[in-house]
């Protein structure tokens, strides 16, 4: 079943959780819905749900509006971020709570716990009250709950959010899995750019109530609408440098360090614009002193992260640059050291606005490459 | 355990034996007075020894009442049913009120709710005897004086606040999201009311519930103004002790031991669940 969120604005008081969200997510797929805390994510799952109405708009599931429908009738699942199990009912009858809201027999009711439990790895533990069970034992059986009837639409409200780093880890694994045997169409709620990028096959950033940006996670990485978004995807952290685009016989160009950054001619309309220049952490490459762009740089720290190793850099006017590169590659020598900026994965954005100056060439792929 | 000193100890068992003689001397006092005479009660000095003797009780349960100079007709046991029935009822039909309207305040914010919840509180600030007067004379018109259902109705103004506030609470500290759950998971509204409402809200019920009995026990205005002598309960009864040949102090000390004795074990099986209190482990570790 699709679903589709029709221009959703949602009030309380005077304060204006949501407005003007639209969303289609088709069917059988997933839209993980990015955002901080506040930015209206969990309100946005209850409107879906059910349980609160919107002030304005509609929400159509399989084409059909569900204004007034009751949340028992929309055939929804949904795992909350702090689990919400009812604390007076065993695992097992947490996890039955759906099936026996479908009025389905004593057998198929144990059987479907059963085999949900075993592929959570829960079963040994279905005999006991919520408060008996750890962190990621409730939070499978908060995930099994969601699951159990079969549901078409389910919402995950920060599932991991709640877990340590070691489960975490695991369900990052496990859960696209699980989604996709499920065929259900997923929203999917988090803080975690790492999941979002993991999970998504689309990504909607929201952010005071408003959506940002909708993308595939590839988009939303190379092409972030705005500074914020690009700042909140990607660790380490894109470098942003202020830079005036200038403009000469041989093209559209950026100074750092007195060094030319060649950038594509259709940023020409921006010439005389202070701008900020991304870029990514991996796009920034050591090189020699006889590269063609080699800008010079002091190394101020070196910190391994197992698969990549991240450098510290100041320009030679106090401009902090991070480069990112896989671990067991060649780094700087020592304190003096040069860098070449990858120019065709630069981004620009206004300065004053923070939002991205798009280019003529939309094709994502190419700009991805590394040249 | 092991590092507290014996002085501490000490000084400690001392503490709690204060606190327990100040509160539970007296009881123990009226149960001493239940088992004695006036003449054993009224000596001076007071002693704790005397020759024990059930004459108190003997003459409370038969109903009559041997004085110096004549025999005097109580109703005590029946004073006694009174209380339990005007009492039970009350708190049934609080409850049955209550319970659902404690549930709409919490869950449901309509225009007005606010205003609705407190002047229903403030039923309790009025002195019962502002009331009184005119209820009498509406109650005499429309003929629910002296009657158990005129009573049980007049009971609700103790007892229906009371139920209304503490259950609101305790609904309003259930989190939403246990309920939000129950519904997305395809149960109803009721159904979610009685599978995961009430049960999660049970014990504030049952402390509630508990309360409004033994505040509906203790009335003492709207019964000796609204009651005649065959509808009293133990509260107005107990005035009868009080005789023109003098007080009874032994009849008053075993009345109170007697009617004491049903709020006092209701609180004693009732503890376990004031205790338990809300357990909602579900929810953040």
């Amino acid at each position: 079943m699709s679903l589709e969120l029709n221009e959703i604005s949602k009030n309380f008081k005077d304060d204006k959780v949501l407005d003007r969200v639209s969303l289609y997510v088709p069917e059988g797929k997933t839209l993980v819905l990015f955002g901080p805390s506040g930015a209206g994510k969990t309100v946005l799952l209850r409107l879906i749900s059910g349980v609160i109405e919107p002030d304005e708009g509609h929400i159509k599931i399989s084409g059909m509006d569900v204004d007034g429908v009751e949340p028992e009738d929309r055939n929804i699942g949904m795992a909350f971020q702090n689990f919400a199990l009812f604390p007076h009912m065993d695992a097992h009858a947490n996890i039955a709570s759906p099936l026996t809201a479908q009025k389905k027999d004593k057998s198929a009711i144990q059987a479907g716990v059963q085999s949900l439990a075993k592929l959570l790895k829960i079963d040994h533990v279905l005999k006991h009250k919520p408060k008996e069970l750890s962190n990621g034992q409730k939070q499978r059986t908060a995930l099994a709950r969601a699951l159990a009837g079969k549901p078409k639409i389910l919402l995950l409200d920060d599932p991991l959010r709640n877990v340590d780093a070691k489960l975490r880890f695991e369900m990052r694994l496990e859960l696209p899995n699980l989604l996709y045997e499920q065929n259900a169409t997923v929203i999917y709620v988090t803080q975690d750019y790492k999941e979002a990028m993991a999970f998504g096959d689309q990504i909607a950033v929201i952010n005071g109530g408003v959506i940002q940006q909708i993308g595939t996670p590839e988009a939303i990485y190379l092409t972030p609408a705005n500074v914020e978004i690009a700042r909140l995807f990607g660790d380490p952290v894109i470098n942003l440098l202020d830079v005036t685009l200038q403009k000469d016989a041989s093209g559209v160009f950026a100074l750092i360090s007195e060094k030319r950054i060649d950038l594509d001619a259709s940023y020409a309309s921006v010439v005389g614009l202070e701008c900020c220049l991304g870029i990514r952490p991996e796009s920034v490459l050591f090189v020699d002193r006889d590269h063609k762009s080699a800008v010079p740089v002091t190394v101020e720290a070196e910190t391994p992260l197992n698969e990549k190793t991240v450098n510290l850099c100041l320009t030679a006017r106090g401009r902090e640059i991070m480069a990112s590169r896989p671990s067991g590659t060649q780094g700087p020598a020592g304190g003096e050291a040069f860098v070449a900026i990858e120019a065709a994965s630069a981004m620009i954005f206004d300065k004053q606005t923070g939002a991205l100056i798009e280019t003529n060439s939309t094709d994502i792929s190419e700009r991805g490459k590394v040249t | 355990m092991q590092t507290t000193g014996t002085l501490e100890r000490v000084l400690r068992g001392l503490a709690i034996t204060a606190i327990i003689l100040f509160f539970m001397f007296p009881i123990l006092w009226i149960f001493l007075m239940s088992f004695q005479t006036n003449e054993t009660i009224l000596r001076v000095p007071p002693s704790l020894f005397f020759e024990p003797t059930l004459v108190n009780y003997k003459a409370l349960i038969s109903g009559r009442l041997e004085g110096s100079t004549a025999t005097l007709e109580i109703a005590f046991m029946s004073n006694l049913f009174n209380s339990l029935f005007l009492s039970v009822t009350s708190v049934t039909v609080g409850l049955i009120l209550g319970v659902p309207a404690a549930y709409a305040f919490a869950r449901l914010k309509f225009r007005g709710s606010e205003d609705i919840a407190f002047t229903l509180l403030s039923f309790r600030f009025a002195p019962p005897l502002l009331v009184l007067l005119p209820l009498t004379i509406y109650f005499q018109k429309i003929g629910l004086a002296d009657t158990y259902g005129g009573l049980i109705w007049v009971y609700q103004l103790i007892v229906l606040p009371l139920i209304l506030w503490i259950v609101r609470g305790y609904f309003e500290d259930i989190p939403a999201d246990i309920e939000y759950a129950y519904r997305i998971a395809g149960h109803g509204f009721w159904a979610t009311f009685r599978k995961i409402a009430l049960p999660l809200a049970g014990p504030g019920i049952a402390a509630a519930g508990l309360l409004a009995f033994i505040f509906a026990w203790n009335n003492f205005i709207f019964a000796l103004v609204l009651a005649s002598a065959d509808k009293q309960p133990v509260t107005v009864g107990a005035l009868a002790f009080i005789t023109a040949s003098g007080i009874n102090y032994g009849q008053i000390a075993a009345g109170i031991m007697l009617s004491i004795a049903p709020t006092f074990a209701l609180a004693l099986y009732a503890q376990r669940y004031l205790v338990e209190g809300l357990s909602l482990g579900a929810v953040k570790g």
